[in-house]
């Protein structure tokens, strides 16, 4: 099954090499161009190998290629996260793991039973699993794909160290996955995250642009995380609605042994092939377009409330701060250090404000562009499946009619 | 009574199992009886009714005495014996059906009763029909269908409409409307519409089970019962599920009476053109799952069972065995396919349902949005996504309606059509039966003839008369129910191919229309998605 699947060359060659970001917006920077060229999917893990063009003084070459597995994409997004000069901006979301279970799943049962079913019903369902495997795939490296060239076009991050070495260092990075205890400890954060996250929500906002949008992607966030839900749903059902498999199609023309009119129903189940296939596409696409763009702006939007709660952290310390001086130069006690911890929060926080707006609108003006880039090629695909379907079952129409 | 006595105990080789069956008919019959005491069943007489429970039992051992009244041997001068009662011919279900106007209807077809002497009451009897009909039966049927076909002029069109729901409560049920426009000559008028409901049409088809299937006719089965279904609508739920199941039953009844009438015989059937004229329909009660037709039933399906399983019959006709292999492949792919249709109106459903809510939350999406043009493309695409929803709707009614209940339809034909090969086996087991009496006549004659017992040996000799032309009987019943079933077979097979032909493509343009739709609707949505600046 895998060897099939060293799959470099062929699944680079369907789709065209134009900017690759599906749901992003990219300016191609001559400065620095990342991307992913190929992709190995083994065992349990996938190697991608990422090949960097830059002019940057930074780099020892202009072009090179590291191999790198998706632990040390999350070791990038974390050390990024962690980073307290980045405090300021949206950190690109995290590529999500790669996850082939169910459909290698598939694959399994499907050789299970391979004894119980004839070989064409065999080659057929394998090719289908197949195909699906393959767009899991593909799907997975644009995903990684994306976080790099985000990273690559952000003014600040891409100057990043961990950045560099991640895109230069052709060793392995010996980045070993959390473990246990420290996904444990990662997920206590994230309690106590959210519960400060609620308590610094509360608090309202002297400028208006950050109130305005902190409610504006509270509520994002959660009708896009109910419209990803559902359009996914609806985009599997899809996959069902598609007349019975090989099958029952034979079994149609079965049903018809005169030989008359075999031709007929042959044609019938000719058509009802094609369409399937058809349908299969369609599905795949709107996938694509659709529910993926959801998921990744799902995960966008948390990261932009991720910076609206750290901004909020920021601007609680310096109240705070002040508070604290107050009180210290009321009770003129300690009042250089109160001094100090509140200049350090005001910069901070003056720091972060002024980089989130701009995140902000940036974050909007990307939004807009990815959801027009990808409505609109949602709608030509679909129009032109329908339009595929419609001729076939036309002139599948017109043959039998006249076939009296 | 006696018949069936002497068939139970002299057929060794299914000694048991015929007794079995025997005692079981006993049983039944003496709550048979019982039940039609309690009936008011007035136009029963008394000897009609001993008669009738011979009927009865002859009937569960389905002894075709009907190649003697095929309808080659009705002559129209044979027009005798109108005025007589013709209870006695009724069908063994009609025993405990209310007093029926069918004396002056009675159908060519209908099974003599087999008794020990000859009955005053096998002579064959014509129908009698307004002599406008008549010219019908001047020639053969044989001749009368291939003209028919040929002529072109199938011209009937029923459709079953308006379910109305009488009564409530428990005892409440649909009334449904049949309008039939012909310009048939065997019709009294051009256009008749009559009120039936659902027993009414179950209580036709076992009419014309009961007549024509012993002969080899392939009668196009009846819808099933509901129980479930039936019961929502009577307590009143006016939800969609009841809303549906009343459409589903609607459209299976115009389709039954469809094919019943393309059927050349039962159109001609006064049964058939009773239901479809006449405005009072005697209620079909014997249809009743626990009447005593219906235990009837019950027990005539188990001896049918147990029949088909002990009689091996030899089959000599290369043409029938070959047949009867297609027929069971072609039940058991049917219902393959009928079962994935099935999942398919499921699944295209529940698209629907999903499509609709992916539609409300694109369009909440699109409110909470603060970039305006993108607000109003997403709350476009969820109108678009809205309209795609009904359009999946709809495909899945026609999915439904279209294939998937013809699929069910086949699946019911097929085992009727199966059921009609049992029959022509069980004439067969008839005809041999016949034949092995014939041989103990003869011995017993035989024997007699040493014995010197004149009195006895001319009982015997009658017997054997008897029993040879019963043999004839059985000989000729059994090349008719051939012949009728190899013709049946060739016309069902061409009206299966035609079916299907016709509701495919009908099926192709709803998917074409669909098409057709999705693409105006993505057409309209592209141009404001282009819009978002």
């Amino acid at each position: 099954m895998q060897e099939g699947l060293d799959d470099g060359p062929d699944f680079l060659s369907e789709e065209d090499r134009g900017p690759r970001a599906v749901n992003v917006d990219l300016q191609t920077d001559a400065t620095l161009q990342v991307d992913i060229s190929d992709a190995l999917s083994e065992r349990d893990k996938v190697k991608f190998t990422v090949h960097t063009k830059s002019t940057l003084p930074n780099f020892k070459q202009n072009e090179f290629s590291v191999v790198r597995q998706h632990e040390e994409f999350i070791w990038l997004h974390d050390s990024f996260v962690e980073n307290e000069e980045y405090a300021g901006y949206i950190i690109p979301p995290a590529p999500p793991k790669p996850d082939f279970d169910a459909s290698r799943e598939k694959l399994q049962k499907l050789g299970e039973g391979e004894g119980s079913m004839t070989k064409e019903e065999f080659t057929k369902m394998k090719q289908e699993l197949e195909a699906e495997y393959l767009a899991i795939f593909k799907k997975t490296v644009a995903m990684h794909e994306v976080f790099l060239c985000r990273v690559a076009a952000h003014p600040v991050l891409r100057k990043d160290l961990n950045f560099h070495v991640f895109l230069e260092y052709n060793q392995d990075l010996s980045v070993r996955g959390k473990n246990k205890k420290e996904k444990l400890e990662d997920f206590f954060k994230n309690v106590v995250k959210s519960a400060d996250g609620v308590l610094v929500a509360g608090v309202k906002d002297v400028d208006d642009f950050f109130e305005h949008e902190k409610t504006f992607l509270l509520e994002y966030h959660n009708r896009v995380k109910d419209a990803s839900a559902k359009s996914d749903r609806m985009i599997s059902k899809n996959a069902f609605c598609v007349w019975p498999s090989v099958n029952g199609v034979k079994s149609l023309t079965c049903f018809l042994f005169c030989s008359l009119i075999n031709r007929f129903f042959l044609k019938v189940s000719e058509l009802f092939e094609k369409t399937r296939k058809i349908e299969a596409r369609v599905a795949a696409d709107e996938d694509l377009k659709l529910a993926d763009l959801l998921k990744y702006y799902l995960r966008e939007s948390q990261a932009a409330k991720d910076l609206l709660y750290r901004r909020g952290r920021a601007l609680a310390d310096y109240e705070n701060a002040n508070k604290a001086l107050d009180k210290a130069r009321a009770k003129n006690k300690d009042v250089l250090q109160a001094e100090t911890t509140q200049q350090v929060c005001c910069q901070k926080f003056e720091k972060i404000s002024e980089s989130a707006k701009q995140e902000l609108i940036d974050f909007k003006t990307r939004r807009v562009a990815a959801f027009r880039k990808n409505l609109v090629e949602l709608a030509e695909l679909e129009l032109k499946h329908a339009k595929g379907n419609l001729q076939l079952l036309q002139s599948c129409l017109g043959v039998l009619k006249g076939d009296t | 009574m006696s018949c069936m006595k002497r068939l139970c105990h002299e057929t060794r080789s299914h000694d048991r199992l015929r007794r079995t069956l025997a005692v079981c008919l006993r049983l039944s019959r003496r709550l048979l009886l019982k039940m039609s005491e309690e009936r008011d069943a007035a136009a029963l007489s008394g000897s009609a009714q001993t008669e009738g429970e011979e009927d009865l039992f002859v009937s569960a051992m389905e002894s075709p005495e009907a190649a003697r009244l095929s309808a080659e041997d009705i002559s129209p001068s044979s027009n005798g014996p109108k005025a007589e009662p013709m209870l006695l011919d009724d069908d063994p279900d009609d025993l405990f059906a209310e007093a029926t106007e069918e004396v002056s209807l009675d159908s060519p077809e209908r099974q003599p009763i087999l008794s020990d002497g000859p009955s005053p009451v096998i002579t064959p009897v014509t129908p009698v029909m307004i002599s406008s009909r008549a010219d019908v039966f001047d020639r053969s049927p044989d001749q009368d269908e291939d003209e028919e076909e040929n002529r072109d002029t199938f011209d009937i069109q029923i459709s079953v409409s308006d379910p109305e729901k009488v009564g409530d409560g428990m005892n409440a049920y649909m009334v449904y409307k049949v309008l039939t426009k012909t310009s048939l000559s065997i019709f009294s008028r051009d256009e008749v519409c009559v009120k039936r409901r659902f027993s009414d049409f179950l209580g036709l088809h076992s009419k014309l089970a009961s007549k024509y299937m012993h002969m080899g006719y392939i009668v196009p089965p009846a819808p099933e019962k509901s129980i479930v279904g039936m019961t929502k609508v009577k307590v009143g739920k006016e939800d969609l599920s009841s809303v549906e199941f009343v459409e589903k039953r609607r459209s299976a009844l115009e389709r039954y009476l469809l094919r019943t009438v393309k059927h050349p015989a039962l159109l001609k059937d006064p049964d058939v053109l009773q239901f479809l004229e006449s405005s009072e329909l005697p209620r079909a009660v014997s249809t009743q799952a626990l009447s005593g037709a219906g235990i009837l039933r019950m027990v005539n399906k188990a001896a049918d069972a147990v029949n088909k399983m002990t009689i091996k019959m030899n089959e000599s006709d290369a043409w029938f065995e070959e047949k009867q292999q297609q027929f069971e492949n072609l039940d058991v792919q049917l219902r393959k396919l009928h079962a994935s249709v099935e999942s398919l109106v499921c699944h295209r459903k529940e698209l629907s349902v999903n499509t609709a809510s992916f539609a409300k939350s694109a369009a909440m999406l699109g409110n909470s949005e603060d970039h305006t043009a993108l607000s109003r493309a997403l709350s476009q695409l969820a109108e678009v996504e809205e309209k795609i929803d009904q359009l999946h709707q709809d495909q899945a009614c026609a999915d439904f309606y279209l294939i998937s209940e013809l699929l069910g339809d086949y699946v019911r034909l097929i085992t009727a059509v199966k059921g009609v090969f049992d029959q022509r086996m069980k004439t067969w087991a008839k005809c041999q039966d016949a034949q092995v009496m014939l041989q103990r006549k003869r011995e017993a004659e035989a024997k007699l003839q040493h014995a010197n017992k004149p009195d006895k040996l001319q009982q015997a000799k009658d017997e054997i008369r008897e029993w040879e032309g019963k043999v004839q009987q059985g000989e000729r019943d059994f090349e008719q129910i051939s012949k009728n079933i190899r013709r049946e077979v060739g016309r069902f097979e061409k009206d299966r191919v035609k079916d299907f032909r016709v509701v495919i493509i009908k099926y192709l343009e709803s998917l074409v229309h669909t098409q057709q739709q999705m693409i105006k609707y993505w057409e309209a949505f592209l141009p404001e998605a282009k819009a978002i600046a």
